[in-house]
């Protein structure tokens, strides 16, 4: 199995984005993203057609900020919620009806929770487009062979050229030990 | 090899599949122009009346004014409030598919989820056409909600008409945000698997450039995680506040603290009798049959029945509220439904909505595409005539008997909800024609899941038609 360029230019690490391996089961590329992280690899992503649990473990990779902005994006709603009724209807139109008090609590509840469930919603969606860096016109990714079948049957494991323990040889020998499919280099597009 | 699924139980997907046959059954009903027959554009063509009907009957009430209507006093909500509850009420099925049987882990959502939600996002779509227009000055609609203005006035935020704006504005916001976040990997998938530029264009913009990496999978699962968390309470709250339109006046038939359970349960009846009326027909026409499964229409039938029997004691309820209150405005009504000018109506709705569904008791019967295809439609009329007996009749017995009057929808009434039927046929039509109708990443993590995450082998040539 050599290595296919995708161009035949002779290529300094630098023009690199990284090697791919192509693997016919999740299983296996979980295996592979394993023994990567084992073998001292850090800067590494894996492509799938599917969310495959436990992989972003075996990459050694690990976020968790979705929840925490949601989170504060939903608070945040709550209190605008609460805030603009108290401010509209007690401050600033203050309306009294049937001699009751001016802030009736209960009668804020529903706007006070869809405000609550709009800006947490709101901070879900966007706050996962912003941190995964989308919509984005293009990818070096996208050149590597067989990709059109990362999202419909094939699995992907890239090492990236920026991480310190790439060395292009030793790497291809590595990744060819996992036993993929194909092994190839990927390019930076030029700018 | 391809795996059987002939062995294992309760198994979702059946024929042989692997990730590529999924992707392939799927894509093919839109990527297969041959697939379409003239069943297709018959039924886009009524779709395209229905729409051209819907956008006359609009203009021509914006020309003449809401008196095109038959609403007027007492009776002054009737059928536009009527059709806006139903659309909703039809809606909530998607969400429930979509969040609810998320968050219990219920893989057999993932066949019919997808089309659950855009049929939620076209008949909140055709629902929010009554309330905008019911307001008489429509051009003037963004005095809902609340933004400074020289009028120095704002929304009266105690109002329950007030929380309907905030709820049906919130749940359409959302229902398009979690409907699009499943989309954008499909469309992924589409944009690699079309031959067509154009349409590679398009689903590359719509695909936002998805490449699959495990980093985003990862936080895509968290993020659809939270919104289906956040969509469960939203649905049951979007109903019930619509509820409280009614419950939170003193109306005799109206003022009544069953309302939101009675009003959520008979959204997820009627919703579900819908996806089922649209699936049904729409997965024999396509060869959907090995991810819609017979399991899938079976427990939807069940879903549908266990809510039906909600809404049956609903009635049983009314009925005993109105003589154990001992109102008389109250038992004046209740005896005004059995018996009074509208019975007719009164007990179509009984017959639909408490006789339907108990067919679907029976095994046998629910594996009958036929008669359940008949109980859908029956519980989606009888769904309707029940708007009808809560709003215009209510409207019509009133404390001062010398202001009752009777109701009568006019053409336009008529004209302008089949003119949303028609809308909403087109809608879901050009949807299954353009957008993957069924989740496919989530066909195949069910596949990863179940069957075995080694044991999926890509198949030499497998037969899988």
């Amino acid at each position: 199995m050599a290595i296919s360029h995708a161009h035949d230019s002779s290529m300094n690490a630098s023009d690199l984005h990284g090697l791919v391996a192509e693997f016919e089961t999740g299983q296996e590329l979980k295996a592979a993203a394993n023994a990567a992280r084992l073998a001292g690899y850090s800067e590494m992503d894996s492509y799938t057609p599917l969310p495959i649990h436990g992989l972003t473990e075996a990459m050694g990779w690990k976020n968790n900020v979705i929840p925490w902005i949601a989170a504060i994006a939903g608070f945040t709603g709550a209190v605008t919620g609460i805030a603009m009724q108290y401010y509209v209807d007690v401050v600033d139109l203050p309306l009294n009806v049937g001699g009751k008090p001016m802030f009736t609590l209960p009668m804020f509840v529903g706007p006070t929770f869809e405000f609550t469930i709009l800006f947490a919603s709101f901070g879900a969606f966007f706050g996962l487009w912003a941190l995964n860096g989308l919509p984005r016109y293009h990818h070096p990714i996208f050149s590597a062979k067989n990709f059109e079948r990362a999202s419909v049957d094939r699995f992907f494991l890239c090492i990236e050229a920026k991480d310190p323990n790439y060395d292009g040889e030793k790497t291809a020998e590595f990744l060819r030990t996992l036993l993929p499919l194909n092994v190839s280099e990927v390019e930076e597009p030029e700018v | 090899m391809a795996v059987s699924t002939e062995l294992a139980p309760d198994i979702l997907v059946t024929g042989e599949q692997d990730y590529e046959s999924i992707t392939r059954i799927i894509d093919k009903v839109i990527l297969d122009n041959k697939i379409h027959n003239k069943w297709f554009y018959i039924t886009l063509g009524i779709g395209v009346a229905g729409t051209g009907l819907m956008i006359a009957m609009i203009t021509w009430l914006l020309y003449i004014g809401v008196g095109v209507w038959g609403d007027q006093i007492p009776v002054a909500w009737a059928w536009d409030i009527i059709n806006f509850v139903w659309w909703i009420g039809i809606g909530h099925a998607g969400t429930l598919i979509s969040a609810i049987l998320l968050l219990m882990r219920q893989q057999w959502r993932s066949a019919i989820n997808r089309f659950a939600e855009a049929m939620t996002i076209f008949a909140v779509m055709c629902a929010g056409i009554y309330p905008m227009l019911h307001t008489g000055r429509p051009w003037v609609d963004y005095w809902l909600f609340p933004y400074p203005n020289i009028l120095a006035l704002w929304p009266q935020f105690r109002s329950p008409l007030f929380w309907d704006v905030c709820a049906v504005s919130t749940y359409f916001i959302v229902s398009v945000l979690f409907w699009y976040m499943g989309l954008v990997p499909d469309l992924a998938t589409m944009r690699d698997r079309t031959k067509n530029k154009f349409l590679k264009y398009g689903y590359a913009i719509g695909s936002l450039g998805w490449r699959g990496s495990a980093k985003h999978w990862h936080r895509y699962e968290q993020s659809n995680l939270i919104l289906a968390a956040l969509a469960t309470p939203l649905v049951l709250s979007v109903h019930t506040t619509v509820s409280y339109d009614f419950a939170m006046s003193i109306i005799p038939g109206w003022n009544e603290t069953i309302f939101p359970p009675y009003f959520v349960a008979g959204a997820v009846f009627a919703g579900f009798a819908m996806v089922m009326l649209f699936g049904i027909p729409i997965r024999a026409r396509y060869r959907l049959k090995d991810l819609i499964t017979m399991k899938h229409i079976d427990w939807m039938c069940k879903v549908m029945l266990a809510t039906g029997l909600i809404v049956f004691y609903g009635y049983v309820m009314e009925t005993f509220m109105g003589w154990y209150s001992g109102n008389k405005g109250e038992v004046d009504l209740t005896i005004y439904w059995f018996i009074g000018e509208n019975k007719i109506e009164y007990w179509a709705l009984l017959f639909c909505n408490c006789f339907m569904p108990q067919f679907m008791w029976f095994p046998k019967l629910r594996q009958n595409l036929v008669v359940v295809w008949i109980v859908c439609v029956f519980v989606n009329i009888g769904m309707w005539l029940e708007r009808y007996y809560i709003i215009p009749m209510s409207l019509q017995i009133n404390p001062l008997p010398a202001i009752d009057r009777p109701y009568h929808p006019t053409w336009v009434d008529i004209c302008l909800f089949a003119g949303t039927i028609g809308f909403f046929t087109l809608s879901m039509l050009l949807f299954i024609r353009t957008m993957p109708a069924i989740n496919i990443f989530e066909i195949k993590d069910y596949i990863y899941k179940v069957m075995g995450p080694d044991r999926i082998k890509k198949a030499e040539a497998a037969g899988v038609e």
